[in-house]
């Protein structure tokens, strides 16, 4: 009897849960895996200077994101808002990680003209993960 | 017996083509007028069917333009090209973009015409706001910048409704 109450539970559980809902920290411990063991560990420091520094082209990553990752940001282009990136500020960000390959690819592409290292994106993370929103 | 399910069937297909009818009406209300002019009927609502995920993964740069602006070969062409997406990375997954693809042909406008990238460069935008009454200026204030900025002039332009009567020039 309490077995199969605990059974319903662990089930409805898992229904409930979306399926590939992660936090931020087990997105960054993918990243790491990715970055293998050959890399440097990841900075903060490293992450933010990337953030706000315009790599050969005219953008940065705050030139949509702002200065301030905790900050609404503005779509350089259209002027659309855009909802705070650093998760201490929304929730949403950095639990998905389909949502998080797609605009790696398609930001680091306008920025960069290039996708982004497992580094660059490692140190990114971990800058926005010491932000207080 | 027979005869029973037969006005069954009857009077259903009766209520039905009854429902249809007031539906239609009432969107057709809805819709309001048409632009005037030539070919172009452009709607001054255009209601689309919702289609989430369109409206998750194009209204994340701009507003989530509505599927009766553009006609089918046009939607088609802007779906082929997002990698190179007016100077952005906007590429889907495949089957994310084929859905959103069939979604946006399968409610565009039926307008005859060549296919073009740009609502701003369709026959009927270009008549609509050339000339009189927009003078050349206001394309260039910083709360407009662009002709797709569609929101900065008519503040319902997210819910598809670009009715006239909704038109506020920004200062
Ligand atoms: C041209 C504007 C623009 C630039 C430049 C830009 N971004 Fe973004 N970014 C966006 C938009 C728009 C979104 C999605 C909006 C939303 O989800 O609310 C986004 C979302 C993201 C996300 C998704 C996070 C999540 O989990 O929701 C990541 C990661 C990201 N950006 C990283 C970057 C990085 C790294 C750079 C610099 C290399 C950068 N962005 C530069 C516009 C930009
Ligand atoms: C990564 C950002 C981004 C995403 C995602 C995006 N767009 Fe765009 N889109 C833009 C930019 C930038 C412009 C150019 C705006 C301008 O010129 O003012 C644009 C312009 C357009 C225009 C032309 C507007 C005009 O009349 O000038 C259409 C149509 C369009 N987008 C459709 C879509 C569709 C459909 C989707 C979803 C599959 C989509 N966009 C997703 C960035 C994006
Ligand atoms: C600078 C302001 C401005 C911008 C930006 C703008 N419009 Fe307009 N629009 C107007 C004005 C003003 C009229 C009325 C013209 C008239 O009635 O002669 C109008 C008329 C229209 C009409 C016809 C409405 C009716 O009731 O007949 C449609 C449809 C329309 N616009 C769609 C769009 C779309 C789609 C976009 C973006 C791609 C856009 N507009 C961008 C100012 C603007």
């Amino acid at each position: 009897m309490n077995r199969t109450i605990v059974m319903v539970t662990i089930i409805s559980g898992l229904l409930v849960r979306p399926v590939f809902a992660q936090t931020p920290v087990e997105i960054l411990a993918s990243i790491q895996k990715e970055a293998g063991s050959g890399a440097k560990g990841f900075s903060a420091a490293r992450g933010e200077t990337f953030f706000k520094t315009k790599q050969g082209g005219d953008m940065s990553c705050s030139s949509c994101h702002t200065d301030n990752p905790a900050a609404t940001g503005k779509h350089a282009k259209t002027g659309k808002a855009i909802n705070p990136l650093a998760p201490s500020a929304n929730a949403e960000r950095f639990t998905d990680p389909a949502k998080v390959d797609k605009w790696f690819k398609r930001n680091c592409n306008d920025v960069l003209a290039r996708v982004c290292t497992p580094q660059e994106k490692g140190d990114f993370l971990t800058y926005l993960l010491t932000i207080r929103g | 017996m027979f005869n029973v399910k037969r006005k069954i069937f009857l009077m259903l297909a009766v209520s039905l083509a009854i429902g249809i009818t007031v539906t239609a009406a009432q969107a057709d209300d809805d819709h309001g007028r048409e632009g005037h002019g030539g070919e172009g009927h452009v709607k001054t609502t255009l209601k689309a069917p919702a289609n989430s995920l369109w409206q998750k993964e194009c209204a994340a740069c701009h507003i989530a333009y509505a599927p009766g602006l553009l006609n089918a070969e046009s939607w088609r062409k802007v779906m082929a090209g997002l990698d190179k997406h007016f100077n952005s990375d906007a590429s889907l997954p495949a089957r994310e973009a084929a859905e959103i693809s069939a979604f946006l042909q399968n409610n565009a406008s039926g307008k005859t015409g060549a296919a073009t990238l740009r609502i701003s460069e369709t026959a009927w935008f270009k008549r609509q706001h050339d000339g009189h009454e927009i003078s050349p200026e206001v394309w260039k204030r910083a709360a407009v910048k662009s002709p797709a900025n569609c929101a900065a002039c008519h503040p319902q332009a997210e819910r598809g409704n670009f009715n006239e009567h909704e038109i506020r020039i920004p200062r």
